[in-house]
């Protein structure tokens, strides 16, 4: 709403301000002796052939914004808009009042005209410039504000979720039938269930972190869910060296295994393999989750559960692009792709 | 003797249960079952007087796996974290553990069913599983038995439901399905937004409907994408309109 409104009253001022050189422009050329009538015609020729070569940089400067070393070129543009309104000014005027005086005045007037043209256009290009840049700037700070904010809940969430009553307290369920007949195994998933647990706490949302060190502690993760699941669960993890340095932000593949295994384990009863598979390719970090569902008991999963869902506003928060994460369903095989870019 | 089942898909998770166990006197497990589907054929196999039931499972949940059994038998829930089971459990007194649960907690359970009558513990079972349907999340897929084979039905692809007897009968593309169930019931936990009592006999899929067409005085027939052809009662119209819009 106050953006539009805000707008309109640009509007209002861009007018205003047309209005005003126009009786300027008027005024300037009676004081030559002409007639009011010729006067009149040639302020408001030149004055709305103006108005249109500022609306038209104003309009390009809103889609784009020169970068440092592309000033130059905004230069010659603002040069050549100024000679196309001294052009048409030359054209359109002697149609209007054939006298030799005026032509004569007319010719004499090009120059400066040309250069009145080429401030007046370049004062525009300024002030859009100026404008556009803080505009975006808002926008910016705006975005990067909502990025922290979401960071915040994101971790919170993940507080929550790995605190999972359900993951935590099942973990701890394990642990006490361990205690009774294997010992050692029950002080190993106390290690791996603190390590994990540490690793979650400490994490920065905004951080970057390899892919190594992501993987290593899904690791932690899925060791857990193997003790409670035992030959049920199978994980295939496949990463080169390359990939390995690959960053992208930390503990965004949780939800998403979160949600492989879950649907994986639940949605039958045979042993499931979840296959994490990462490679680099033009200049994409491509991460492809893959667990097993029943097509004919759950339905694709199209905008999926708030796990995913968090991960895709992650990544637009963080890169601005909504095309970073995707699934497909077939084959009963639901695979979950995500593409980090590398900076 | 009491002859007892332990059903979890969690191999630790019955390990420890069965382990418990081992020093009550008058207490034998006879089975332990990964999942739900196991879980119905050892209990109609061995008719066990108690079941230890997880209710997270694979394909089936615990309620559902209830559902699926003719005789009902006396249920101790363990489950780690589910707040609208817990609450399903608290309000019908049935036993339950949260885990991870100690020696004497279990025993505690064990000792309450059997202070029990058989009659009094199936009516709590009973009662339980209609206060978990009504839980939400229950409610994307119905569960049936045809045979000894169990379908589990996604409620988007149900096309209509019509009373038959004592049962509901469940369309869907691929055939119809007979549940153990009241219209009533379903009426009350389908959505609303999708379903519609069109009938005293009828509840429709609302998306499935192609057009409706005026039938007798007062009466209308809705016209299924299937072909099918559903009364609509005159309170049924009004709903009908209501939920389309119209």
């Amino acid at each position: 709403m106050s953006s539009t409104s805000s707008s309109l009253k640009l509007d209002w001022a861009f007018a205003g301000c047309g209005v005003a050189w126009e009786v300027l422009a008027t005024y300037v050329v009676h004081s030559f002796g002409f007639d009011w009538y010729t006067a009149g015609i040639d302020g408001l020729v030149s004055t709305v052939l103006l108005a249109a070569a500022c609306w038209l940089i104003n309009n390009n400067l809103r889609y784009y914004q020169p970068g440092r070393g592309s000033y130059i070129n905004l230069f010659i543009w603002c040069l050549s808009l100024a000679a196309l309104v001294m052009g048409g000014s030359r054209w359109l005027l002697p149609l209007i009042n054939g006298q030799d005086s005026y032509a004569n005045f007319l010719s004499q007037s090009m120059v400066i005209r040309f250069f009145t043209n080429f401030l007046a256009i370049g004062w525009m290009a300024m002030i859009s410039l100026v404008w556009y840049a803080q505009i975006d700037h808002k926008e910016n700070e705006k975005r990067k504000g909502e990025a922290e904010r979401l960071a915040r809940d994101a971790e919170l969430y993940n507080l929550r979720q790995q605190l999972q009553p359900h993951f935590l307290f099942n973990s701890l369920n394990s642990i006490n039938a361990l205690i009774g007949f294997k010992p050692d195994e029950a002080r190993k998933m106390i290690h791996q269930l603190s390590d994990f647990l540490r690793g979650t706490l400490k994490k920065d949302d905004q951080q970057l972190v390899p892919l190594t060190e992501e993987l290593a502690h899904l690791q932690l993760y899925l060791d857990i869910e193997k003790v409670r699941f035992g030959h049920r669960l199978n994980t295939e993890i496949s990463c080169d060296n390359l990939c390995g340095k690959a960053m992208l932000p930390a503990l965004l593949l949780q939800p998403i295994v979160e949600n492989a295994i879950k649907f994986g384990l639940y949605d039958t009863t045979e042993d499931v393999t979840i296959s994490i598979r990462g490679e680099v390719e033009d200049g994409y970090l491509i991460i492809m989750v893959q667990n097993p569902y029943d097509e004919k008991t759950t339905r694709p999963r199209t905008g999926t559960g708030f796990g995913l869902r968090g991960v895709q506003r992650r990544l637009y928060l963080l890169f601005a692009r909504n095309d970073l994460v995707e699934t497909h369903a077939n084959d009963d095989i639901f695979t979950t792709i995500i593409k980090v870019p590398q900076v | 003797m009491k002859r007892v089942l332990i059903i979890d898909d969690e191999p630790l998770a019955r390990m420890v249960v069965r382990e418990y166990l081992q020093d009550m006197p008058g207490i034998e497990v006879l089975a332990e079952c990964g999942d739900g589907f196991e879980g119905i054929k050892a209990i109609n196999q061995h008719k066990p007087d108690l079941v230890f039931l997880d209710v997270q499972m694979p394909k089936i949940n615990g309620f559902e796996m209830l559902e699926l059994l003719e005789q009902q038998p006396a249920v101790i829930f363990a489950t780690a974290f589910d707040e609208y089971a817990i609450k399903a459990f608290e309000a019908h007194a049935v036993d339950y553990l949260l885990k991870p649960f100690s020696k004497d907690r279990l025993h505690k359970a064990v000792e309450k069913y059997l202070g029990q009558t058989p009659a009094q513990s199936k009516k709590q079972t009973e009662q339980l599983l209609e206060s978990a349907a009504m839980s939400p999340g229950q409610h994307e897929r119905i569960v049936v038995k045809t045979g000894t084979k169990v379908k589990i039905i996604p409620v988007a692809d149900v096309l209509y439901l019509e009373a038959d007897d004592d049962y509901v009968s469940i369309h869907t593309k691929e055939g119809s399905y007979l549940k153990n169930k009241t219209m009533g019931f379903f009426e009350q936990t389908l959505d609303p937004r999708q379903f519609v009592r069109t009938h005293r006999s009828y509840i429709v899929a609302v998306q499935e409907i192609t057009r409706i067409d005026p039938y007798e005085k007062d009466a209308h027939l809705a016209i299924l994408k299937s072909g099918a052809k559903i009364p609509v009662s005159k309170s049924g119209y009004v709903k009908l309109k209501q939920v389309l819009g119209i």
